[in-house]
Parts: C-alpha cells; structure tokens; sequence
C-alpha cells in the first residue's frame, strides 16, 4: 500500500473527496428526481455544444500560450512593482462579468478608447462583437490566472537546481531543455484544463460579446431549460453533457501531465542568473508590459468609472460588502479544510477520483447545484436561513479546483523528498503537518485561500437563488443597482468589489510568502 | 426560580412574536431593492395590516414563476408579486394560483378581466436612445437604417421575450421577415435588461430594448433630459405586471387585504419613481412631475395569454433562426 511508507495517510482524503462529491451529484441527482419527463437535447442545444467546445479550445489555447512568456518574464526579472503587478493581475478573475465586461468594452468598444485613438488617424471603430470578443474577454479573465499557475511551476523548481545550471554555463536552450520544458510539460496541461473548464459554464460572455443567439453556450441553454421552458430533465441532461466534457478534459490533463519533480532545495530565494541578454531583456520586457496594458487598461477603467459613485452608494451596499467578506473568509477556511486532505490524497497515489471530484465544483453549472441543493434544503429547512452557509460552501467548492491544482504539486514534492526521512526519524500525522508539510507549502496555501477568497467575494452563483431582500451579497447588490438604473452607483459599488477581492488576495498570498523571494 | 421566570418570559415573548401574523410575498429583485418600491410598500402596508409582511426578491418574473414551480403546493409564499402577461398562463396551469377579489378603477389602455391575477402597474416596451438622435419611426425604418441595437436574450430575460411578442403582435405571420432586416442591427444580445443598459449608457450602441418610462429616470432622478425614446407607429406592445396569491397560503385573508392594498393609493403613488413604470390605477396626485414629459403611443399592442403562451415557442425559433444566420 502507498500509504504505509509515508507519513500521512490518504484516509482523509478520501473520506472528504467522497463528501465533495456527493455533495455535487447529489444536486444533480435532485433535479432529476425533481424532473418530469423532458423534451430532451434538440438540435439547438447540440449547435451550443458545439459553439461551447469551440470556444473554450480557443479560450484555453490563448490564454495558457500567451501566458508562457509572461510567467517566464515575471520569473526571470526582478523589478519595483512586481509584487503588485502579480496581485493586480489577479484581479480580472473576480469581477462579476457584467463589470469586466464593462471595463474591456471601455478600452476595445466601438466608443472605447482604442476606437477613439484609432479614429484620429482615420481608421473605422473595432468590431469587438463576435468569437474574437468572446475569446479575447476570456483570456482578459484567465491570462492571469494561468500565469500564476505556470509562475508556480517555475518556482517550484529549486533554487539549486538554477545555480547549477549556471555553474555548468547552461545556455538558453540547455537550460530550456533541463528545466523548462520538463517542467511546462507539468504545468501546462493542468492550466489549461483548469481555464477549459472556466470557459465550458460561461454564459454571460459568450452571449453579450458574442454579439447574439449564435454564441449560444450549454449554460445559456440550462438556464433556457430551467427559466423559459422549466424543463429539469433537460437541464440535468445538459449539465451532464457539460460534467463528461470537463471530466473528458481533466483526465486527458492528467495523462499528459507527466514526469518527476526537480528535486529537493534548501527553500533559498531563487536567484536567475540566465537570461541576461539584451534580447532576453527585451523580450521579457515587452511581454510585461503588453500583458500589464491588456489587463490593467480595462481595471483603470473600472476604477474611473467608479470613484464617482463611491459616495453615494447608500448603507445597504456596504452591509452586502460586509456579508461579501464574512462569506469570503467562511468559503476560505472551508475550501482549505477540504483542499488540503484531498491534495495528500492525491499525492499519495490516490489521484484519479479525488482530483475529479475536486473538478465537479467547475463542472457542474452553478445553477444545477443551486436549484439542486434548494430541492434538497427546502423540505427540512428554510433555504433563506441557511443563504450565507451554503454560499460559502458551494463557492468552497467551485476554487476546489485551483486549490488542488496549486496544492497538488507541492504536497507531491515534499512527500517524495520528506517522506522517507520523516518516517525513520517518526515523524508522522500532526507532528509532519506541522513541522515539514505546512511549513513548506504555505506559499501554495496563501496563494489558494487568496484565490478562494477573492473568487467567493466576486461570485454571484448560488446567493441568486437563496438571497431574500436582507441578505445580499456585494456582486448581487451590484446587479439591483444596475436594475434600478443606478449605474453610477453600481460602478462605486463595483470598484468597492474589485478593492475587496484584491485586498484579501493580496493580504493571503503576501502572508503565505513572506519568506520567500523579495 | 430563576430560570423558569426567565423560560416563562422567553416563551410569553415568542408567543407574543407569534400572534403577528407574517405575509410572505415574493417578488423579484428590484421590487425588494432600497431603490425599488418594496420599503415604502412594507412600510405603508404594515401599517394598518397588523402584521410582518416579508418581501422576498426572487431573480426576475421568469425565475419567479421558476421559483413558485419549484416550490409547488409546499410553498411559504402567500402572495406572488411580478409576473407579466407573458407569463400568466404558465401560472395559471400550475393549479397553485386562487382566484382574487381586487376591483379598481384601471388606468390601463384596456379593459382588465382576470380571475387570477390583479395588475399594479404597466408600461411600453421601447428603444430608448439619445434625445439629439434622429430616431425611426417603426421596425422597417430601424431595419432600413445603420443604426445599432442591443436587446435582451428572450430566454433568460422578460424583456427579451416582450420585443419577440412586439414584433409577433404586430407583424404576425410577417414576423421572420421582419427580424431578417433587423439581424444586421442587432448589435448584441445580453442575458439581461442590465447588461442591455448598461452597453447603451456606455455608448456602445444607439438604441437599447428598454421602456416609454425609462426617460423618465434620466430625467426625474438625475436632471437629465438626453434620453429618450423613439415612438413606432405599428404601436407598442405593453407589459403588465401583475400579482395573485397562492391557493395554499396560510394567510389567506391577509393575502386579500394585500392584494386590495396594492391597488390603493398607497402603494400606487409610489411606482412611477421607484419602479418606473406608469401605475395601474392612476394616484389622487396624478403622476408626478416629468412623465408628461414622456412619449405616448398611438396604438397599444398586447396578445392574451393564450395567445402569448401558443406563440412563446415559434416566436423564439423565428427569431433565433433569423439572428443565427
């Protein structure tokens, strides 16, 4: 058995895995049992499969590819402000769509300041409208969060290993062959699964930047199912049709995503002594600063469209931000409760179940899980009472995903190179969390509770469903803004969000590396 | 001794608690919001009803009715408050709606005879865009020109399918035809009037799907007159709103006094400014200043809700085959 030679057990794990998934399914499995017999997938609802499957390859391919030189840039330099860039770029991710949406069309609409520039030397205004708006607003959302995955592949490779490699005078390629590739062959796959898996439930995207019923997605056509039609089986049977595409995505991921880890290290400060040319410099350079543009022109919108309606926002918003942060940190502490058990699960040989059930969170549309759970909750309790517990733990749910992602390698890492050693000297359970394992994993453990909280402060999933008038989160309260015309306010309370989210993540993943890399 | 003068006090309290009576009406968000009409409607009914009324906001009329089936016979709602013509018979064939006892004299552009469902306020569907603009005058202009649109996506949005219904109620049989020529106007197609709102406020295209009242807004909560919105001379297809309470409410009579009190003055008076639309019975106040200001339709359009309901599924293959193009 895999568990005997190390110190911890997989038990854990396991147990918690199977909770997290039955916990999905058995939404799921309530809006079956709730359904009556349905109309069934029509030729419809197989051309948004198909205009969903199309989109998300897109989405994930630019994303990750232009992430790669990015993360690489933000590896190799060392620069005033490169902290803050990494949070800010965390940024996007957490935005309700509506305000992103907003904010890119600021920068790239038909009245947005690249068309006002553009329009000064004569040319037409772009036309955002169509796949490649989709696709670009997309990567506006997962750019940043595939360069931090692949950021923490290259950091996860021991400081060591790159002084050696500058005492042998590897060069580019060398160095590209040794280290690099190896260990983008790692990363990359589970990234851009991860970010398939975003784009597979998108809707609201897909539909106002898609510029119309063409870029119909699955989700478009669950909540048709459920709103329009209040046909269940079809939205089950399309929710299914969506958790085999990101299961089928996930296990190719995980096939491909092979290899050994780099070895142990000290834990030093990485120090880079390639890439010191002036072409590397330049190279990285540009990549910088057009990754910062793209996301940052956007934000800065966002920020002036919102300091206006800063003041006049009113009590309740801020009431809803409070509620906003509560459930952000509750969603924070549950996530790792769950997160780190199934990490060890898997890093000790267990993978292949637990990691899916960790994936069901994204798999499985928000609006399936609500409706799921309100079937569920509602004989025994009152669904408005328990509106901020169940929040906080399906939106646990849904960064279950990232955290196991960014857990996963690191807790794999460590085992392998502790393990043995930890065991002759009888180190096992709570005495090797402690000493060895959290100590070496809290970078990752900042970085997932950060992601967790800013994506539960940002999220407006399942508080739609169970909100009454008292109990609002700050995103929802954003959109009755929004539907009372109170545009100015909305953008206040919008740039209230994008503080809040950024804040918590900066604070979690600050504190998580405290040590390391200055 | 302590404890059970503490435990008698404690029960005396919830028994006290419990003697008020709570009536739970659902609605949809921005009724329930700050800036919507349900505070001072929670405020002025419960004032003489002797009892908690509990506004609950429900995602949009759709998602209501969606709730309501969800919930079925068990449901804690007494009233259901937010549902539109569009929607009514769907209610209706879930058994779960009683028949009401409201009487008004309607301000309404017809006369209103349902068993069921009691409105409380009304208004146009209409592209709204800048007041300096040259505006069309109907659908075949709109097509004719260059002019840009956002609408709302008919199936994740009421809004959405009031424009299908407009074009059906006015056009018929010619309704494709119509949506062909307006495809390449059609600049997008949001999940919901917020996003379509927003787009337009932000300069993103001339004309958004919005109502006859939404200038009013502009010009009433912001002093602002450069919204407006265009008058098409096939007529305007309305939305009514309309409420009903649920044959298993628990509080049946206080549901009544609600229902009558919705057509009252006092809640009546606070809709223009809050919901923006025009009230079902016109206030002793009249309307408040700046909706004469307000376009009005020669000709007013609504199918009954048979004909909506029989309609709601051809009118959504039209429209999608004509935009998918």
């Amino acid at each position: 058995m895999a568990d005997r030679a190390q110190p911890l057990r997989s038990r854990w794990g396991l147990g918690v895995a199977a909770c997290v998934a039955a916990l999905i399914l058995g939404a799921l499995a309530a809006v079956v049992w709730r359904a009556e017999v349905g109309r069934g997938i029509g030729p419809a609802d197989w051309a948004a499969i198909r205009f969903t499957l199309m989109q998300a390859v897109l989405s994930a391919l630019f994303s990750v590819v232009l992430a790669v030189p990015v993360a690489r840039a933000l590896a190799r330099r060392r620069f005033v402000g490169r902290r803050v860039l990494i949070a800010l770029m965390g940024a996007p991710f957490i935005l309700p769509v509506i305000v992103a949406i907003l904010g890119i069309l600021a920068v790239f609409g038909r009245s947005g300041w690249l068309s006002d520039l553009l329009g000064l030397f004569g040319f037409e205004p772009l036309q955002i409208y169509g796949l490649h708006g989709v696709v670009l607003a997309h990567v506006f959302f997962n750019l940043p969060l595939a360069t931090r995955l692949i950021l923490q592949g290259w950091q996860e490779i021991p400081a060591e290993r790159f002084r050696l490699a500058a005492q042998i005078n590897a060069d580019r390629r060398a160095m590209w062959q040794l280290l690099e590739a190896p260990m983008l062959r790692q990363v990359v796959p589970g990234a851009l699964a991860v970010v398939f898996a975003i784009c597979l439930s998108s809707f609201a995207v897909a539909l106002t930047l898609g510029g119309g019923p063409r870029a119909t997605t699955i989700e478009l056509a669950i909540y048709q199912a459920f709103r329009f039609d209040f046909d269940l089986a079809r939205a089950a049977l399309l929710s299914g049709v969506q958790l085999l595409l990101t299961g089928a995505a996930a296990l190719v991921a995980l096939r491909v995503a092979t290899g050994e880890g780099f070895g142990a290290g000290l834990d030093r400060p990485v120090r880079r002594w390639d890439g010191q040319g002036a072409l590397a410099r330049v190279l990285d350079g540009t990549c910088l600063i057009a990754a910062a543009l793209f996301l940052l022109l956007p934000l800065s919108a966002i920020v002036i469209a919102g300091l206006p309606g800063l003041l006049s926002m009113g009590a309740s918003v801020w009431l809803a931000a409070g509620n906003s942060v509560l459930i952000a940190g509750v969603s924070t502490l549950v996530l790792l409760a769950i997160a780190l058990p199934m990490a060890v699960a898997v890093a000790l040989g267990r993978g292949g179940l637990v990691e899916l059930s960790g994936l069901l969170g994204l798999a499985v549309s928000p609006l399936v899980i609500g409706t799921g759970l309100f079937i569920l909750i509602y004989p025994v309790a009152d669904p408005f009472a328990l509106a901020l517990p169940v929040t906080a733990v399906v939106n646990a749910l849904m960064s279950l995903p990232f955290a196991l992602r960014i857990l996963i390698p690191r807790v794999r890492e460590v085992l392998a190179r502790y393990g043995r050693l930890s065991l002759s000297l009888d180190m096992r359970g709570g005495v090797f969390l402690r000493r060895v394992l959290l100590p070496r994993l809290r970078p990752q453990i900042g970085f997932a509770a950060g992601l967790a909280a800013a994506l539960s402060m940002g999220d407006l999933g399942v508080i739609a469903l169970f909100a009454d008038s008292e109990t609002a989160t700050l995103p929802l309260q954003i959109y009755r803004l929004m539907g009372a015309y109170r545009m100015e306010a909305a953008s206040g309370g919008a740039l209230l969000l994008l503080c809040l989210s950024m804040g918590a993540f900066y604070i979690l993943d600050r504190g998580g590396r405290r040590h390391a890399e200055t | 001794m302590k404890h059970l003068v503490l435990a008698a006090g404690l029960l005396g309290a919830t028994a006290a608690y419990a003697d008020t009576p709570e009536l739970i009406v659902y609605t949809y968000d921005s009724f329930v919001s700050d800036w919507g009409p349900g505070p001072a409607v929670e405020k002025a009914f419960e004032a003489t009803c002797g009892c908690d009324l509990k506004l609950v906001g429900a995602g949009d009329g759709a998602a209501l009715l969606a709730r309501v089936k969800l919930e079925g016979a068990r449901s804690d709602a007494d009233v259901v408050l937010g549902l539109d013509t569009n929607l009514t018979a769907a209610a209706k064939e879930t058994g779960l709606f009683a028949d009401h006892s409201v009487s008004a004299d309607y301000a309404l552009p017809f006369a209103w005879e349902d068993a069921t469902f009691a409105p409380y306020d009304w208004g146009y569907f209409a592209f709204v865009h800048k007041a300096d603009a040259v505006a069309p005058q109907n659908f075949g202009e709109l097509a004719a020109s260059d002019l840009k649109i956002v609408i709302q996506d008919p199936r994740s949005s009421t809004p959405g399918l009031g424009l299908l219904m407009w074009v059906k109620a006015a056009y018929g049989d010619k309704a494709p035809e119509v949506w062909d020529g307006l495809a390449d106007n059609v600049l997008t197609v949001t999940k919901g009037w917020s996003e379509a709102y927003g787009l337009f406020l932000e300069g993103e295209a001339d004309m958004v799907l919005s109502y006859t009242t939404s200038p009013a807004y502009h010009l009433i909560a912001e002093e602002d007159a450069s919204k407006a919105a265009a008058v098409f001379d096939e007529g305007h297809y309305m939305q009514v709103e309309v409420a009903g309470k649920l044959a298993n409410s628990d509080q049946p009579e206080l549901a009544d006094q609600f229902l009558a009190f919705m057509v009252s003055d006092a809640f009546q008076s606070v809709i223009p400014t809050t919901n923006w639309m025009y009230p079902a019975v016109t206030p002793a106040e009249g309307l408040p200043k700046g909706f004469e200001t307000l376009v009005s339709p020669e000709k007013s359009l609504l199918l009954s809700e048979d004909e909506a309901a029989a309609l709601r599924d051809v009118a959504l293959d039209e429209w999608l085959t004509a935009l998918s193009r």
